[in-house]
């Protein structure tokens, strides 16, 4: 299966006109990735027997015009449960766990019958930039197997802009699947807070966190978001708000005409790469050439959302981490004396670094006595980069900027210095302290890595954002240019 | 090193999240906690006065439903995930510590 030449139109069109079949696209899915994940280590887990046994049970019941992604393969962040498909979050505490329920994400791309192909790699409860700090394997740049293919949703994006598999599922807390889709050259949005239910998602920010697609295209993007968003009652933070069928008005490259976008001033600052600034102001003048104006805007507080969050994001994980114990699931330490025992040696032997960082740092400052100073100062600040992003959007259809400040760096360069780790996430990060949307799409390239565009929106409005995208995607080629591995295109 | 965060503390912090660390960890952890602990300060150069905090960023409010009990009928599928279990039950080690007289 060659899905640098399709997308999920064409392959239903193939696969309801019987060019092809859900087995024998299921099939060429596995193989691909068997031949090309040696390279890239995307995956954790392959769903093989039972994806093409459901495959076969598509195929039989015949696939119609109206079930768009009947039959199509789709991999899963490994922080999104799936009944009976191991699910680690790469972490060594969740090895061998085998959920006994589906996510509402895989249950509804279920319902729409897509095969869930597998699982996905990430840093460890996705906390990291760069998937380096799962405890399972290492994941490669589908352009350069020497540098990282961002994170934590790294292995979703790896899959997609390899050419493993049509579309992911990744998740963001504070740009986890921007950052990654950037890097790899491919489309990630991170939808409006609420927009799509967290149930299933194994926990980090609860605040922060938000499920959403990889794609290699916009308008393959819209389907998928469209297919698991709207409201769930197991999920009482999302949203009743109507889902719209965003793909739908996908095909007007100039839908852009007459709308007013930001570019805040603290978007190309000192820090933010020379070709990375460059790709996002012909970015902007492309936008200004299909009919909209660009302004210099600014998000003053901008600077102040890396220290936020990890204040406001840590603290939310250390509680919602507490139910790693060692009891009910998940790694139990052996050799212990009594019950405490279990808990801090099951928790000290199965959390890697980074998630004993954020735990610490959580406990710290939800501690008694630092709690006003670093808990409550940060929830505080968070409002002021709300307002901020208010202001702005009042009288701007949608921001535009970069993604990251660098292309993908090199493997191993920043795993060892967090504060390091922790600022690349600059431009990503108050986006979800503000609940806003989030579209990554290609917009450059930088010594043949990717330089990925972000766009953001006003809450619930993914549409705009993807019609800008859309149009920007019809300008422009970059998401027509695919890496190398493996030689199949 | 600044100090904003000395080793006694992190072990104290550390007690209080269930986790244990060697005194080779300690040494490493201590100085990156500190200087992350560091960035966090760059939040009081932003004036709060008067600023609401912000915990969540949803927009459903007092989300009511009818209290109903649900059984899911998976009290045996859960067990199978757990490292320990017998006639039904999770099984832990003694919550008394063995090594006490008593």
């Amino acid at each position: 299966m060659n899905y640098f030449k399709q997308d999920l139109a064409s392959l239903h069109a193939d696969l309801v006109a019987k060019k092809l079949s859900a087995k024998e696209l299921t099939q060429a899915t596995f193989d691909n990735i068997k031949a090309t994940d040696p390279k890239i280590d995307a995956f954790l887990a392959l769903n093989e027997d039972a994806a093409l046994d459901q495959a076969a049970k598509v195929d039989a019941a015949g696939i119609k015009e109206d079930q768009p992604l009947a039959g199509i393969p789709v991999a899963i962040k490994d922080n999104i449960v799936t009944k009976d498909l191991t699910t680690t979050a790469a972490s060594k505490i969740l090895t061998n766990f085998n959920p006994i329920y589906d996510a509402t994400v895989t249950t509804k791309l279920a319902d729409a019958q897509m095969i869930t192909v597998g699982k996905t790699n990430m840093d460890e409860f996705a906390m990291g930039g760069s998937t380096e700090t799962s405890a399972f394997k290492q994941t490669k740049n589908a352009w350069d197997q020497t540098k990282v293919p961002g994170g934590s949703s790294g292995g979703s994006a790896a899959a997609v802009a390899s050419g493993q598999i049509v579309a992911a599922l990744g998740t963001d807390t504070g740009g986890s699947i921007r950052q990654p889709a950037a890097f790899n050259g491919v489309v990630g949005m991170k939808p409006t807070y609420g927009r799509v239910s967290r149930w299933g998602l194994i926990a980090f920010g609860s605040s922060l966190d938000q499920i959403g697609p990889l794609t290699r295209g916009v308008k393959d993007n819209a389907t998928i978001l469209s297919t698991i968003a709207g409201h769930d009652e197991h999920d009482l933070t999302s949203s009743t708000q109507a889902v719209p069928d965003f793909a739908k008005d996908l095909n007007d490259a100039t839908s852009v005409k007459g709308l007013r976008i930001g570019l805040p001033k603290e978007f190309l600052a000192d820090g933010v790469d020379e070709d990375v600034k460059n790709a996002i102001l012909a970015a902007a003048d492309t936008y200004r050439k299909l009919g909209a104006t660009v302004d210099e805007v600014s998000l003053p507080h901008n600077k102040y959302g890396v220290a936020a969050y990890y204040i406001i994001a840590s603290s939310e994980a250390s509680s919602n981490l507490q139910r790693f114990d060692g009891i009910r699931y998940g790694y139990r330490a052996q050799d212990v004396k009594n019950l405490e025992d279990v808990y801090v040696k099951s928790r000290s032997e199965g959390f890697g670094d980074e998630v004993k960082r954020r735990i610490m740092l959580g406990t710290f400052s939800l501690s008694a006595g630092f709690y006003d100073a670093y808990f409550l100062k940060a929830a505080k600040v968070r409002t002021v980069i709300i307002n901020d992003f208010k202001a702005v959007l009042k009288d701007h259809d949608f921001i535009m900027g970069p993604v990251a400040p660098t292309p993908a760096f090199d493997l191993g360069a920043e795993i060892k210095d967090p504060i390091t780790m922790y600022m690349n996430d600059i431009l990503t990060i108050p986006v979800n302290l503000a609940g806003l949307p989030g579209l990554s799409l290609p917009a450059g390239f930088s010594n043949n890595l990717p330089v990925g565009m972000q766009l953001i929106g006003r809450p619930f409005d993914e549409s705009t954002l993807y019609k800008a995208g859309y149009a920007f995607e019809q300008s422009t080629d970059f998401h027509l240019q695919v890496p190398t591995l493996g030689g199949q295109n | 090193m600044a100090n904003r965060i000395n080793r006694d503390q992190v072990q104290h912090v550390a007690g209080l999240a269930k986790l244990e660390f060697t005194d080779a960890q300690l040494d490493a952890f201590t100085p990156q906690l500190d200087d992350i602990i560091g960035l966090f300060e760059t939040l009081s150069e932003v004036d709060t006065d008067g600023v609401e905090a912000t915990s969540n960023v949803s927009d459903q409010l007092n989300v009511m439903r009818e209290d109903v009990a649900d059984n899911w009928g998976q009290s045996q599928a859960l067990l199978k995930n757990a490292p320990d279990a017998a006639r039904g039950f999770i099984k832990v080690p003694a919550i008394i510590d063995e090594s006490e007289d008593n």
